[in-house]
């Protein structure tokens, strides 16, 4: 059995991505107890999958690795992963949590090895490269995954395979028989941080995302740019594996668009021209990006990163939404619209399409088990109703890397108020 | 007095956005539109040579005033009711039912161009739905054929004689039609007193504006 110790004076946070991870390191290093729970068997979320940041275009391990550090050093906080809440009874101060914990079939024995991938035969879809590669089903989920611990796919337990990978480990770290399990723990004050998930870029359908092989997504094109993503860092497109050396980038696919997300997702306008000099570095001058957008919206100080881009000749901009994406016989992907600069209709073919997906909240259609406000994006509004549950990050409005450590800074801040004033009737 | 189209440019003076919000059906919505393109991008009619203005740039120009560009333009009777505009609108513009709002306020102020062909189909179908309270479907076809005089409409009938067959054949067609007969709305003065008081209604909600 898994053991976790927490009291009403312990802060819950929810989702380890940057924003859960920041949230309960600012908790624990001003001294308080911090329980931090993780859907993936890694911590990091969607921000350990990003090639680059904008707009200083360093490398996300950098970040993370900060953070992991911070973490290690941390005795106070204590990590679940593969964790889910499935439950929530009580009030601000006194909250009674139960933690679903799904089982890793590998111990902390476990030394990275590599072994037990060597020994596995079977395949399944790379969640972490977005499914666009297979991956052995004993796996480390990415280089620098923390825990730095290997994972065995439940679809190997009670097969060959997974015997296999019992004998191949030297450290007995194999554990095929571990259960599932809920634990029961108490918290003062949860911070709900489980962050966002692209839009479904299927509903999209003029876009013709997966119809056409050649139009992928922008959290997509991050794997494809990243030297440790399926593709070796080489932008190779899909279908046939050419260089794309011709790149589309359509803004807006889903955001600010009444039929599928109603708010601007922020981060995408930046996204697509973070990822033009992906484009540039691969392949220099003959690397040609085109973004379509309705306007680019680099808020604040990143008008000078746009401009940058804005001045690179390899970088075109046309003023248009796409109205449909066809393909014409080489598996070019064509976009088809009216540039509004002029009315010009046009029909362009491009070697790779790349959709810059908006926002979505992960809690927006989930069931929290505890009564949480939210707006009609599905993103978790401050109310007083929410008691001492606080949204921190992605999960309660569209926000870049930078944002979302300060929205789960302040979040942090508000549950080790309510600690505090526990800490203070128990004395 | 002045026609009513020099009344209406008084009226509202320099604000056709007003004039149009206040006058076209769903012309309130011509504000809502953030010139993304995508209702021209999506419509099926490619512009040819008619599409002088697609409604994006419509929408535009009501809103930079351009009032003469606007009712001289081609481009909102060259709508085809396919509803692509319409249901991908980001921002739920009914484009369709503005473009033809603002068709039919041309038309109302004597601003439609003469003899313009889906103008003139609307025009026919009107009439002859509101006169029996059903269509005439013999008469409407008739009128349509022989709209650009006697040889054509000849030649077109000839053309589509075996259509017409099979649809008599098929009791789809009823040639008895013709002669004023074949079906009928049962309360005519019942349909003629209830679309009059539609019009009157109208009429007085876009005096008051």
């Amino acid at each position: 059995m898994t053991s976790v110790v927490a009291t009403n004076q312990t802060i819950l946070v929810v989702g380890g991505g940057i924003s859960g991870m920041t949230a309960a390191l600012e908790a624990a290093e001003t001294g308080k107890q911090v329980v931090l729970v993780e859907k993936n068997p890694y911590l990091g979320g969607r921000t350990v999958q990003l090639y680059r940041y904008f707009p200083k275009m360093c490398h996300p391990t950098c970040g993370l690795e900060i953070n992991l550090r911070r973490l290690k050093a941390n005795p106070r906080i204590q990590v679940l992963t593969m964790a889910e809440v499935t439950g929530i009874t009580g009030d601000k101060g006194a909250y009674n949590i139960s933690v679903k914990l799904k089982p890793r079939y590998v111990n902390d024995n476990c030394t990275a090895c590599g072994e037990c991938g060597k020994a596995v035969q079977t395949e399944i879809d790379d969640a972490f490269n977005y499914n666009l590669g297979k991956i052995k089903a004993a796996y480390l989920p990415s280089s620098m995954a923390f825990p730095q611990r290997y994972v065995i796919d439940s679809s190997i337990v009670g097969t060959p395979d997974g015997e296999a990978a019992k004998a191949a480990c030297k450290y007995g770290a194999v554990e095929l028989d571990m259960q599932e399990e809920t634990v029961t723990l108490n918290a003062g004050a949860i911070v709900w941080a489980t962050g966002w998930q692209p839009y479904d870029a299927t509903k999209i359908v003029y876009y013709g995302y997966g119809r056409f092989k050649n139009v992928i997504s922008n959290v997509e094109f991050e794997r494809l740019a990243d030297p440790h993503g399926p593709t070796g860092g080489k932008i190779l497109r899909p279908s046939d594996g050419k260089e794309a050396k011709n790149v589309a980038f359509i803004q807006c696919a889903g955001s600010r668009d009444e039929n599928h997300l109603r708010h601007c997702s922020r981060f995408c306008c930046m996204g697509s021209l973070k990822q033009t000099h992906y484009v540039q570095e691969a392949f220099g001058d003959a690397g040609k990006s085109t973004i379509y957008y309705i306007d680019i919206r680099a808020i604040d100080r990143f008008e000078d990163f746009y401009q940058k881009v804005r001045a690179n000749p390899n970088v075109n901009f046309v003023k248009s939404k796409v109205a449909r994406i066809t393909e014409d016989k080489d598996g070019n992907p064509v976009c088809n619209g009216v540039n509004v600069e002029g009315y010009k209709r046009y029909a362009q073919a491009h070697d790779l399409v790349v959709l810059a997906l908006g926002m979505e909240p992960s809690v927006k259609g989930l069931q929290i088990p505890a009564e949480v406000m939210s707006d009609s994006s599905g993103f978790i509004m401050a109310d007083p109703a929410n008691a001492g549950i606080f949204g921190a990050g992605c999960a309660t409005n569209a926000l870049d890397v930078n944002r979302a450590v300060q929205s789960a800074t302040a979040a942090a801040l508000r549950a080790i108020q309510v600690v505090n004033k526990v800490a203070r009737a128990e004395a | 007095m002045s026609d009513i189209n020099t009344q209406m440019a008084d009226r509202y003076k320099n604000n056709f956005l007003k004039e149009i919000e206040e006058q076209a059906e769903m012309g309130e919505w011509v504000k809502m539109c953030m010139q993304c393109g995508l209702c021209s991008g999506s419509c099926p009619t490619n512009f040819h040579s008619g599409w002088d203005h697609p409604p994006q740039e419509i929408f535009m120009l009501i809103r930079a005033g351009k009032r003469e560009e606007v009712l001289n333009a081609q481009g909102m009777y060259m709508c085809t009711s396919c509803y692509n505009c319409y249901v991908r609108c980001p921002r739920k513009v009914p484009v369709t039912h503005v473009m033809h709002g603002i068709a039919e306020y041309a038309y109302r102020i004597g601003r439609a161009p003469k003899n313009q062909p889906t103008m003139h189909l609307s025009r026919t179908f009107w009439n002859n739905a509101t006169k029996y309270g059903r269509v005439n479907e013999v008469k409407l076809t008739q009128s349509l054929y022989f709209k650009d005089g006697f040889g054509s409409g000849v030649k077109k009938g000839m053309e589509m004689q075996s259509v017409a067959l099979g649809l008599v054949k098929a009791g789809r067609l009823n040639p008895l039609e013709a002669l004023g007969m074949g079906h009928k709305c049962k309360d005519l003065k019942g349909i003629h007193a209830m679309l009059a008081k539609a019009k009157e209604l109208e009429a007085q909600r876009k005096a008051k504006g």
